[in-house]
C-alpha cells in the first residue's frame, strides 16, 4: 500500500472528515480523535436505520472508514499533553477548527515542528486561515453559494441550486489530500514538513470547469441555463442536456465535429431502426457538422425528433444502446440504478464491511483507484467512540491502565 | 459597516511558521522540483492533474499533434474575441498553464521514437486516452516498465481501464448524470439540472493527483513504480458516498430536495436587489432566534409556526416566503456582513464575474496573469491549498500548439540541433 509507513492525526469536523479517509484507503494509519462522547457530527441525519432504534450519521460511518478511533479531550490539560504525545509519533495533523479558534494548535504546530520537523499540518477551512472572510461561518451551502458553483445550476431566472448531497466538504477534503501529498513530496527529499493552508470556496471552484476563462478573455458572464448547456455556439444557441425518457431522464448534448461524428451518427441509425428519425435529419453529413457555429432555429429543428426518441426508451435501454454503439450520453442515474450498474460490479467496485457498532454489513464503494492491479480497500468500518483508546494508549502510548482509568474519570478520554 | 464588521474583515498575520522557517531558510523551493511529467492527453481530466503538480515546480510537458489538436482548442468556446483559432481558446489555457506544450505524430516512426523518449525522460506518465489507444502504440504501461520499472503511470478515464464498459467513449459532462450527482440537484417534482460542464472530471482530478503522488512518495521510498487505473466514474460515487450507503443499508433513493437540507431550517436560497441571490442557514433554535433579531422580524418568533426546527420543517415554504420578502430589499453582500456579524450562516451567491472581484478570492491570490501570445495578458487559477514554505504559483502562460517542441527536445532531451531539423523533416512533430 503506497502510503503504509505514514501516521495520520486526524482532528477534523464534517468539513475535513474526506482526507484522512483518503490518507486511510492508501495505507495509511489514521486514527480520528473525538471528544469524549463522541463527535457531534454522529448525530446528524440522515441516519443508519437500525434494529435497535440507535441512529448514526450516514455521512460519519462513509466518510471516517478506514480510520481508528479515540476520544481526547483537548480543551484541558492532560488531554494536550497526550495529544503532544500523540503528535510526536505522526507524520501528519489534519484539523478544521475554525481558523483563530484554536490558537494553541498553531503553537503546538511550531513547538512540535522543532522535535519532528517532519510533521505535516494540513488545515481545512471555508475560506482559508486569513483573510476577509477567515471568521465567517460556512456550511456547505454558504461555500457552494460563495465559490459560484450555484450561479451556474438552476433555471436561467431561478433559484440558484446546490448539490442535495452536500458537496463542499468532499472538494475541500479531496483537494486537501492533494495538498497534503504536494507537502510530503516536499519532505521526501529535505525532511521538513509545512503548513498546508486549505479553502473549501476555492476547492469548489473547480467545480466551475473553465467557466471562469469565459469572463477572463471576452467579458460574458456564464449564467445557469436550467436544463439546457449554454457556450458550445459561438452565435450563443441553447442546447438540451436532460431528456425526458420512459422511466426518468436522460443526459444527452449534441455535439459536432470529430467528438460529436460518431454519436450523431449511431443516434441516427437507432433513431431510424425505430422509425423515428425524419429524411431530412438522414440528410445531415455527420463528417462536417459542427455546433460552433449553429443557430437557435438549428438547434430546435435537431432537437424535436430526438425528443420523442428519447421519450420511448428506458435509462437502462439507453445505457445499454449507447454502450453498444459506442456513443455519447448516459442516463441520469440514481444511487439505486448506480447500485447495480453492471460495470462497477465488474470491477468489484463495492466491498462488504462489518460495522461494529450496528452489527450490520455495509456495502461501501470501495477505494478509489485500482493500483498495480489491486483495488484500494476498505480495511475497515468507521469506528464506534473511543474503539481504539486501549489499542492507541495502552499498547502504543504504553499507558499503564491506571493511568487510563484516571484519564477516563477525568474526562480526558 | 459596523465595527464588528470592520474587525470580521480585517486581515491578520499568518499563525503558523513552521518547521522550515523555525530552521531559518528564507527563499521559498518547490515542492515538486525534480518531479518531470508527460501527458498524453486532452481535454480536461488527464491535463488538470499535471496542472495542479506544475503549480508546485513539476516540469509538465503536453503532447499533442498537429493533425489531433487538444480537443479544448477548436471545439468549445470561449475563444478570444469570439475568433475561433488553435491558440485563442480559454478552455484549453485554463487546464494547461505552468507546461510545456509539443507536437508529436504518433504514427510517424520517428515521432512514436521521441514519444518514448519523453517517457524514459519522465517519472510519471498521465493519459486519458480511450482504453486500449496506449497499448496500440506500444505505450502502455506493461511495455514500458521492461525497460523502466519505476514508472508511474495514471490512466483516466471514464469506466476504468476494465470490465465490460471500459471502452466507452465519453465526456464528464454526461459521465457527471451516470454517477448520480444531477439526480441530486433541482426541485423534487422538477427536472434534474445540468452541472454546467464536466464536473466529475475535476472529482477524478483531485483523485488522480492524490494517487500520482501517493506513488511518487513510495517509488521515492523503495525504488518501484505504480500503475494506477482510475475510473473517473468511482471517483464519482466517493462524493456521494453517503447515499450509496444509505440505499445500500436502508433502502432509500435520494432524491433532489432544492436548497432544503436534512438538518437545518431555514436553508435556502432567497431573491435580493440587483438580481442577486443569497443563502441563510439556520442550524439550531439559536441560530433562528439570532436571524429573527438580525432581521428585526420579532413576529417571526412569536409564530408558534416557526418555534422550533420540527414545526418550521412542517411550514419551510412559508417560512422561506416571509425570508424572501425580507431579503427582496436587501443588497446580497450587505446581507451577509449583516447576518455573519450577528452568528447566522449567510452568503452572497457569487457569479462567476464576481468571483474576480471577491475579497477572499483576491487575499488568495487566486487569480495569477499570463502573458499569452494570443490571448495577451490573462488570468489562470491557482489552486486551492497553498504551502506554507513552497508556496505554487502559475508559471507560464499555456503553451501555443508545439509551441516547446524545441526547447523539449534540443534543451531536456539533448537531441543535436541537427537531429532535430532531420526529425522535423520526417515529419515527427506534425
Amino acid at each position: 500500500m503506497l502510503l503504509a509507513p505514514y501516521h495520520v492525526l486526524d482532528l477534523t469536523g464534517p468539513l475535513g472528515f474526506l482526507t484522512g479517509k483518503i490518507f486511510g484507503d492508501l495505507g495509511a494509519d489514521v486514527i480520528k480523535v473525538e471528544p469524549p462522547g463522541g463527535d457531534p457530527s454522529r448525530r446528524q441525519a440522515p441516519f443508519l436505520k437500525n434494529g435497535n432504534g440507535c441512529r448514526q450519521s450516514l455521512y460519519w460511518l462513509a466518510c471516517n472508514a478506514n480510520k481508528r478511533g479515540v476520544t481526547l479531550n483537548l480543551e484541558n490539560d492532560k488531554g494536550r499533553e497526550l495529544f503532544y504525545r500523540l503528535a510526536t509519533e505522526s507524520d501528519f495533523i489534519i484539523e478544521s477548527f475554525p481558523p483563530g479558534a484554536c490558537a494553541g494548535l498553531g503553537a503546538a504546530y511550531n513547538e512540535l515542528s522543532r522535535q519532528n520537523p517532519g510533521l505535516i499540518l494540513v488545515s481545512i477551512s471555508p475560506f482559508g486561515q486569513e483573510g476577509p472572510y477567515k471568521h465567517l461561518q460556512g456550511s456547505d451551502l454558504e461555500i457552494m453559494a460563495l465559490s459560484g458553483a450555484m450561479s451556474l445550476a438552476g433555471e436561467k431566472d431561478g433559484e440558484p441550486m446546490r448539490v442535495s448531497v452536500p458537496q463542499a466538504p468532499m472538494w475541500v477534503g479531496a483537494e486537501a489530500a492533494m495538498g497534503a501529498l504536494t507537502a510530503l513530496a516536499y519532505r521526501s527529499t529535505t525532511g521538513l514538513g509545512q503548513q498546508v493552508d486549505v479553502s473549501a470556496q476555492v476547492a469548489v471552484m473547480s467545480a466551475l470547469a473553465h467557466a471562469p476563462a469565459f469572463w477572463d478573455l471576452n467579458h460574458v458572464n456564464p449564467e445557469r441555463a436550467g436544463v439546457f448547456v449554454t457556450g458550445r455556439s459561438v452565435l450563443g444557441a441553447k442546447m438540451r442536456v436532460m431528456w425526458r425518457c420512459k422511466d426518468g431522464w436522460i443526459n444527452f448534448i449534441i455535439y459536432g465535429g470529430t467528438a460529436g461524428r460518431h454519436t450523431n451518427q449511431q443516434l441516427i441509425t437507432w433513431m431510424d431502426e425505430k422509425g423515428l428519425a425524419p429524411d431530412w435529419l438522414k440528410e445531415i453529413d455527420c463528417n462536417t457538422f459542427a455546433v460552433t457555429n449553429i443557430t437557435q432555429g438549428e438547434v430546435d429543428r435537431l432537437e424535436a425528433p430526438i425528443a420523442d426518441f428519447f421519450a420511448a426508451v428506458t435509462k437502462d435501454e439507453f445505457l445499454e444502446g449507447a454502450i453498444k454503439r459506442q456513443m455519447l450520453g448516459y442516463p441520469v442515474a440514481t444511487v439505486a440504478d448506480i447500485n447495480r450498474n453492471p460495470q462497477l460490479q465488474a470491477r468489484n467496485f463495492w466491498q462488504d464491511v462489518a460495522d461494529g457498532w450496528s452489527g450490520k454489513t455495509l456495502k461501501y464503494p470501495g477505494g478509489f483507484a485500482v493500483v498495480n492491479g489491486q483495488r484500494l480497500q476498505i480495511r475497515r468500518a468507521a469506528p464506534c467512540v473511543g474503539e481504539h483508546n486501549e489499542e492507541v494508549y495502552l499498547k502504543e502510548l504504553g499507558l499503564s491502565r491506571k493511568e487510563m482509568a484516571e484519564l477516563q474519570s477525568q474526562h480526558v478520554i | 459597516m459596523s465595527l464588528l464588521e470592520e474587525e470580521l474583515r480585517k486581515p491578520t498575520k499568518p499563525a503558523f511558521v513552521g518547521a522550515t522557517a523555525a530552521a531559518g531558510r528564507s527563499e521559498s523551493e518547490d515542492a515538486l522540483a525534480d518531479v518531470k511529467v508527460v501527458e498524453f492527453g486532452a481535454y480536461a481530466a488527464g491535463p488538470c492533474i499535471s496542472k495542479h503538480l506544475a503549480n508546485f515546480g513539476a516540469r509538465v510537458i503536453h503532447v499533442e499533434s498537429r493533425q489531433r489538436p487538444d480537443g479544448f482548442r477548436l471545439q468549445y468556446p470561449p475563444f478570444k474575441d469570439g475568433k475561433v483559432g488553435l491558440n485563442r481558446s480559454g478552455c484549453f489555457a485554463f487546464f494547461n498553464d505552468s507546461k510545456r506544450g509539443v507536437t508529436l505524430d504518433l504514427k510517424n516512426t520517428e515521432g512514436l521514437r521521441l514519444a518514448h523518449r519523453l517517457v524514459e525522460w519522465s517519472d510519471i506518465v498521465i493519459e486519458n486516452m480511450r482504453p486500449g489507444v496506449m497499448a496500440r502504440l506500444g505505450l502502455d504501461y506493461e511495455s514500458l516498465r521492461v525497460r523502466q520499472s519505476d514508472l508511474i503511470m495514471l490512466s483516466t478515464s471514464n469506466m476504468g481501464q476494465t470490465g465490460p464498459h471500459a471502452p466507452h467513449p465519453g465526456f464528464g459532462s454526461q459521465l457527471s448524470s451516470l454517477s448520480g450527482f444531477t439526480h441530486l440537484i433541482g426541485e423534487p417534482d422538477g427536472p434534474p439540472y445540468f452541472l454546467y460542464g464536466p464536473y466529475i472530471d475535476f472529482v477524478a482530478v483531485a483523485f488522480g493527483g492524490i494517487t500520482v503522488l501517493a506513488a511518487l512518495d513510495h517509488r521515492r521510498r523503495t525504488g518501484e513504480g505504480s500503475y494506477i487505473d482510475l475510473s473517473q466514474f468511482e471517483t464519482g460515487v466517493q462524493f456521494i458516498a453517503s447515499a450509496a450507503i444509505d440505499y445500500a443499508a436502508n433502502g432509500v433513493v435520494a432524491n433532489r430536495d432544492g436548497n432544503r437540507d436534512a438538518a437545518a431550517v431555514p436553508h435556502g436560497c432567497y431573491p435580493c436587489t440587483h438580481d442577486e441571490w443569497c443563502v441563510i442557514s439556520c442550524w439550531d433554535d439559536q441560530e433562528w432566534e439570532r436571524l429573527c433579531h438580525a432581521a428585526e422580524q420579532t413576529r417571526w418568533l412569536s409564530d408558534n409556526r416557526f418555534a422550533n426546527a420540527v414545526s418550521r420543517k412542517e411550514h419551510e415554504s412559508e417560512l422561506n416566503q416571509l425570508i424572501a420578502d425580507w431579503t427582496r430589499e436587501q443588497g446580497a453582500e450587505h446581507l451577509m456582513w449583516r447576518l455573519q456579524c450577528r452568528g447566522v450562516h449567510a452568503a452572497k451567491v457569487n457569479t462567476v464575474r464576481d468571483l474576480f472581484t471577491d475579497p477572499q478570492i483576491a487575499f488568495r491570490n487566486i487569480w495569477q496573469e499570463q502573458q499569452h501570445p494570443e490571448l495577451g495578458n490573462h488570468a489562470y487559477r491557482m489552486v486551492s491549498y497553498e504551502l506554507s514554505e513552497t508556496p505554487g504559483s502559475v508559471r507560464r502562460a499555456a503553451p501555443c500548439l508545439g509551441a516547446d517542441n524545441e526547447e523539449v527536445f534540443v534543451d531536456w532531451l539533448g537531441l543535436s540541433r541537427r537531429e532535430y531539423e532531420m526529425l522535423s523533416e520526417q515529419g515527427a512533430f506534425s
